[in-house]
């Protein structure tokens, strides 16, 4: 009933507006599991800064009506936070959009053939949730201003919830193995020896705010694709699910673009002051306490490289399985105009064919996260383009570009070409002595971290990065986005 | 006319007539390898599994995931041979793997679902093969096998792991082992996964079938309690744990420090004309009747001295040869030469030398190099008696079936003897038990050939006993219930003859069948119930339309489709 399930029940542990207070037993488990939650937010969340108060956003209900929006704005300590277990209301008459399944109602519980695909979508899924605030957890020590550091927060919070979204899942429809599950999601930390992340990208530490804004481009964009297909799925909770955590998540794509689109600017406007037309005059740039563009063209391309990966084999018998067995859909399904089946369908992926790429057709079923991955590429070149229009107004003649597809792969049919962000396939040799033009060197990231200087006075921003043009929740300028606890 | 081998094709074997594609070559070196790394770190070595995904033994499939095909597998089996005969200082061995999150996939099943029924049947039986004969080097050589799973082993990984006599397994939340067979292929763990879960790991057997139909399969403190696994490591100190407890298993070795190795040199071979010439050993094809003839040659030198000089001069120690020319004999029919059906067994040579070198092997058995020969020689004697093909042993005059070769009478399916001299003045041919007979070499069922042969009959092995030593001639071998048949010249030829033809005429499936069923008498172990149960009802799976036809599992794994199974119960 969507009346019911737009609000969120508040005055409870753990809100929800999933009825919490009438499954005793979910609720049990949920509240098992909430002290282990918040051991691992002081263990693993922002250090430094859990008794600050930080301006922060949290959903009250899963869709806006009129003058009641689905979130307010105010003081917060994070450890306070509240977080809550949302899904977008139900449509009861919702159908399986695709696969084998197709135009069947949409399950409101797992089917049993599918309880082990299921489990793995879901596990990996929320792998990634609190493995992004692990790697992050270091940048608020060094943020270029309270402005950027209550967008981290904001982001990192959000990432624990969509945590909660997935354990709600897992404790709610897989029983035993769900809870151990939602128990191995706060053992596994980011980086650890012991026990790290489940996918590689998510094991690399985020050392600093360029970095942490191409992440938030690149990386939560994926996540973003991810939770789009899983929007799709004909397992109606987890639908649901996504669906809510989309809402948040367009805060973190905002984050990631402006960020770095800020930091574009600030280097054009310093350019220009000092009279520097010549882009690639790395050190003359460098010495105006500004990121140079070729080396955030070769950031570019690391953290778009790395996060290509995350998609997956480009011909991949699990995707296959997830889309016909109705559990993971294409980005936007409903708007595709096709059989939702793919039996007979087939996909182009491009293949080096004497030292020319030729695009070979493969079983569309089984192309599927090369599919993904092209929109995400068609999603990025959007950001992208409005890089270059900040470059183009200042001036500056430069363009930053997506690498090909096949640049520094480690996953996928790519996987073992050496080939340049043009395309071309070079021997290992070459590429490894090339490597550094392409891609940033430890010169590069030391720099980087020289400028990562904190900024905590309200209204100043470090010398690199520009001033926002919209604030959060249209605040003044000189807004306390967070008030620093007392040393 | 004759030429070197290597003219003719990968394995130096003539292709059969009836393969449809070229011979399958089964014969490498560690500097071949593409799928395993040999690391030998005294008293340890790390045999590291990393599988070339371009380099299956077929084209049309990868090898993903660090799955594994019949050239994987002929890989390892040419590393625990090594490790056996030319690393006497090894008395452990860990099996691992450096990929990430994977340790191994099992069978690849892009192979599985392209090969022929015959192919499947005789890669699992071949994989069989040599995961028991990891068992046999726990057991019986002091070099024992610690399996170290840092990611998931699914299926015949987890198989290869059961093997092992220790599994480790990474504590980090994510690495697991499983048996999604029958949940994800519609088929079984069929290398030996379900018996060794039972009747090896003694995991309660109801616990099995919920481990057996999670595809995620089982990790952690879990996989512990039902004793899937042995013990947990930290992920961080992994690798140093599992050195620091194959250490320890090491240190129960009764294998030398300090010993050479044994020569292991390639198997040699000839062709002449259709026949392959071993230096040991010649196979004449008569392919109209589909009868393989092999010859088994006598020594021509007497036994060596004491051990140490057999291991000195190993790379030409008869009954060493002869083992390795035979194991490749075996393999090569099985795999090439799907269309020969019979196995006709002949030897040439001097019964007393024979007898000689059983008496030398037996003396000296307790030296390391000569255990391994026996040993080997009961593992070769098993591949025939798992070879799908109806063996009989002709032993005609100039034969030389004592000791360790009488093993191959008594292990094929029925033997005629030649009794009397020969028209042409030739010798009447005589047989000889040694004392190897009497229990160094067991069959799967786990009795020896001739307590498999007088089931029942409890003072058959005392009788028998007092006859060794002695030359038996063909009414004597008769009387000892030593021979199926004895014929005298007159009826020599022809009656052989029809054996072979009518033989010929019998459907092969009912013959194998057959065969299976007459060849393990008695009690049953791991091994016979490996091969007699869990692969009779592989085998069966894989003809089944749930399995193999258009919509079946096996076929229709990795297009993404859903199988369509027949629910009728058979």
């Amino acid at each position: 009933m969507t009346t019911l399930d737009s609000t969120v029940d508040y005055d409870v542990l753990i809100p929800n507006n999933v009825a919490l207070a009438s499954d005793a037993r979910v609720r049990r488990g949920l509240e098992r599991w909430h002290p282990g939650y918040i051991d691992w937010w002081m263990d693993m969340g922002p250090d430094g800064f859990q008794t600050s108060d930080v301006y922060l956003r949290t959903a009250v209900r899963v869709e806006s009506k009129g003058a009641d929006k689905w979130a307010v704005f105010d003081y917060v300590k994070m450890p306070d936070y509240r977080w809550g277990i949302l899904l977008a209301p139900q449509d009861p008459d919702r159908k399986i959009p695709f696969g084998r399944h197709v135009g069947e109602p949409a399950w409101q519980e797992v089917p049993g053939e599918y309880r082990a695909m299921l489990r793995r979508l879901i596990v990996i899924q929320g792998d990634t949730e609190p493995a992004s605030v692990e790697q992050q957890r270091f940048l608020g020590k060094t943020a270029p201003s309270l402005y950027d550091m209550r967008n981290l927060f904001q982001v990192n919070v959000e990432e624990g919830r969509h945590l909660w979204a997935m354990v709600y899942l897992l404790q709610k429809y897989f029983g035993r193995d769900g809870r151990e599950e939602a128990g191995e999601l706060l053992r596994r930390r980011s980086g650890s020896d012991d026990a790290p992340r489940m996918l590689g990208a998510f094991n690399e530490e985020t050392p600093d705010w360029l970095s942490f804004f191409l992440f938030t481009f690149f990386t939560d964009r994926d996540g973003r694709m991810q939770l789009e297909s899983l929007a799709q799925s004909g397992f109606d909770p987890l639908s649901r699910t996504c669906r809510f955590m989309l809402t948040e998540e367009a805060f973190h794509m905002f984050v990631g673009e402006t960020g770095v689109t800020r930091i574009v600017q600030r280097t054009c406007e310093a350019m220009r002051e000092a009279g520097i037309d010549d882009p690639t005059d790395v050190e003359a740039v460098r010495a105006l306490g500004v990121i140079d563009l070729p080396t955030i063209q070769k950031k570019v391309n690391l953290h778009y490289s790395l996060t290509l990966d995350l998609f997956g084999s480009e011909l991949s018998t699990n995707s296959a399985n997830f889309f016909n067995a109705g559990l993971k859909g294409r980005f936007r399904e409903h708007r595709l105009d096709d059989d939702h089946r793919l039996h007979k369908a087939t996909y182009g992926i491009p293949e080096p064919s004497n030292g020319a790429w030729k695009t070979v057709e493969h079983p569309a079923l089984n192309a599927l996260n090369a599919r993904l991955r092209d929109d995400f590429t068609g999603d990025c070149s959007l950001g992208v383009g409005r890089w270059n229009k900040t470059i183009r107004q200042a001036g500056v003649d430069f363009e930053i570009t997506l690498p090909h597809v096949a640049f520094h792969r480690q996953i996928g049919v790519y996987r073992d070409l050496h080939a340049t962000p043009d395309g071309e396939i070079v021997p290992e040799d070459e590429w490894t002595r090339r490597r550094h033009e392409w891609l940033p060197d430890d010169g590069d990231r030391a720099f980087i971290e020289s400028l990562m200087n904190p900024e905590f006075r309200p209204g100043h921003y470090a010398s690199w990065i520009a001033e926002p043009r919209i604030r959060i929740n249209h605040k003044p300028g000189d807004f306390e986005w967070v008030k620093l606890a007392e040393a | 006319m004759s030429k070197q081998a290597t003219a003719d094709g990968p394995s130096g074997h003539p292709a059969g007539e009836t393969a449809a594609t070229e011979p399958i070559d089964f014969r490498t070196d560690p500097d071949r390898y593409r799928h395993w790394q040999l690391r030998i770190e005294p008293p340890l070595a790390f045999l590291t599994l990393e599988v070339d995904e371009q380099a299956g033994l077929r084209p049309g499939y990868q090898l993903k995931q660090n799955s594994y095909d019949l050239g994987v597998d002929f890989e390892l089996y040419d590393a625990t041979q090594r490790l056996r005969f030319e690393h006497p200082e090894v008395h452990a061995v860990v099996l691992r793997s450096d990929r990430d999150r994977i340790f191994c996939a099992g069978a690849n099943i892009g192979m599985l679902g392209a090969s022929s029924h015959q192919l499947k049947v005789n890669f699992c039986k071949f994989t069989n093969e040599t995961r028991l004969a990891i068992e046999d080097a726990c057991q019986h050589s002091g070099q024992r096998y610690l399996c170290a799973i840092r990611g998931t082993a699914a299926g015949g990984g987890y198989e290869l792991a059961l093997a092992c006599d220790r599994i480790l397994l990474a504590d980090d939340g994510s690495s697991a082992v499983s048996l999604p067979e029958v949940p994800l292929l519609g088929v079984l763990p069929g290398t030996g996964g379900l018996t060794r879960l039972l009747d090896k790991r003694r995991v309660r057997r109801d616990r099995a079938d919920l481990f057996c139909t999670l595809e995620e399969g089982v990790k952690g403190r879990r996989a512990v309690d039902w004793n899937l696994v042995d013990e947990l490591l930290p992920r961080s100190s992994f690798d140093d744990g599992a050195s620091t407890r194959a250490l320890e298993i090491a240190a129960t070795s009764d294998r030398p420090d300090d010993d050479g190795g044994a020569d292991w040199p390639g198997v040699e071979t000839k062709l002449v004309g259709d026949s392959i010439v071993y230096s040991t050993l010649r196979i004449e094809f008569d392919r109209e009747l589909g009868a393989a003839r092999l010859t088994v040659l006598g020594p021509s030198e007497p036994p060596p001295g004491d051990a140490p000089e057999a291991l000195a001069g190993s790379a030409a120690f008869w009954p060493l040869v002869l083992a390795r020319e035979l194991d490749d004999a075996l393999l090569h029919l099985r795999l090439n030469e799907t269309r020969i059906g019979q196995l006709v067994i002949e030897s040439e040579g001097d019964l007393g030398a024979v007898a000689a070198f059983d008496a030398f092997l037996h003396r000296t058995r307790e030296h390391w190099f000569v255990r391994e020969v026996l040993l080997y020689w009961k593992r070769v004697l098993k591949r025939l008696d798992l070879t799908a093909r109806s063996v009989f042993t002709l032993i005609a005059p100039g034969s030389c079936f004592a000791g360790l070769l009488l093993e191959l009478p008594l292990a094929s399916d029925r033997s005629y003897m030649f009794e009397g001299e020969s028209e042409d003045g030739a010798l009447p041919p005589s047989i000889q038990l040694g004392e190897l007979n009497f229990g160094a070499f067991p069959t799967p069922n786990g009795l020896s050939r001739l307590e498999t042969r007088f089931l029942g009959e409890e003072d058959a092995t005392e009788r028998l006993r007092e006859l060794v030593g002695a030359p038996l001639e063909a009414e004597d071998a008769e009387a000892a219930g030593l021979v199926t048949e004895i014929l005298d010249d007159l009826d020599w030829e022809d009656e052989v003859r029809i054996a072979l033809e009518e033989r010929a005429s019998f459907s092969p499936d009912a013959l194998t069948a057959l065969e299976a069923n007459l060849r393990f008498p008695g009690p049953e172990t791991l091994e016979s119930k490996i091969f007699g149960r869990l692969s009779a009802w592989q085998n069966w799976i894989f003809q089944r339309p749930n399995a193999v036809g258009e919509e079946g599992a096996l076929r229709l794994y990795g297009t993404g489709r859903r199988p369509r199974f027949d629910s009728e119960r058979i």
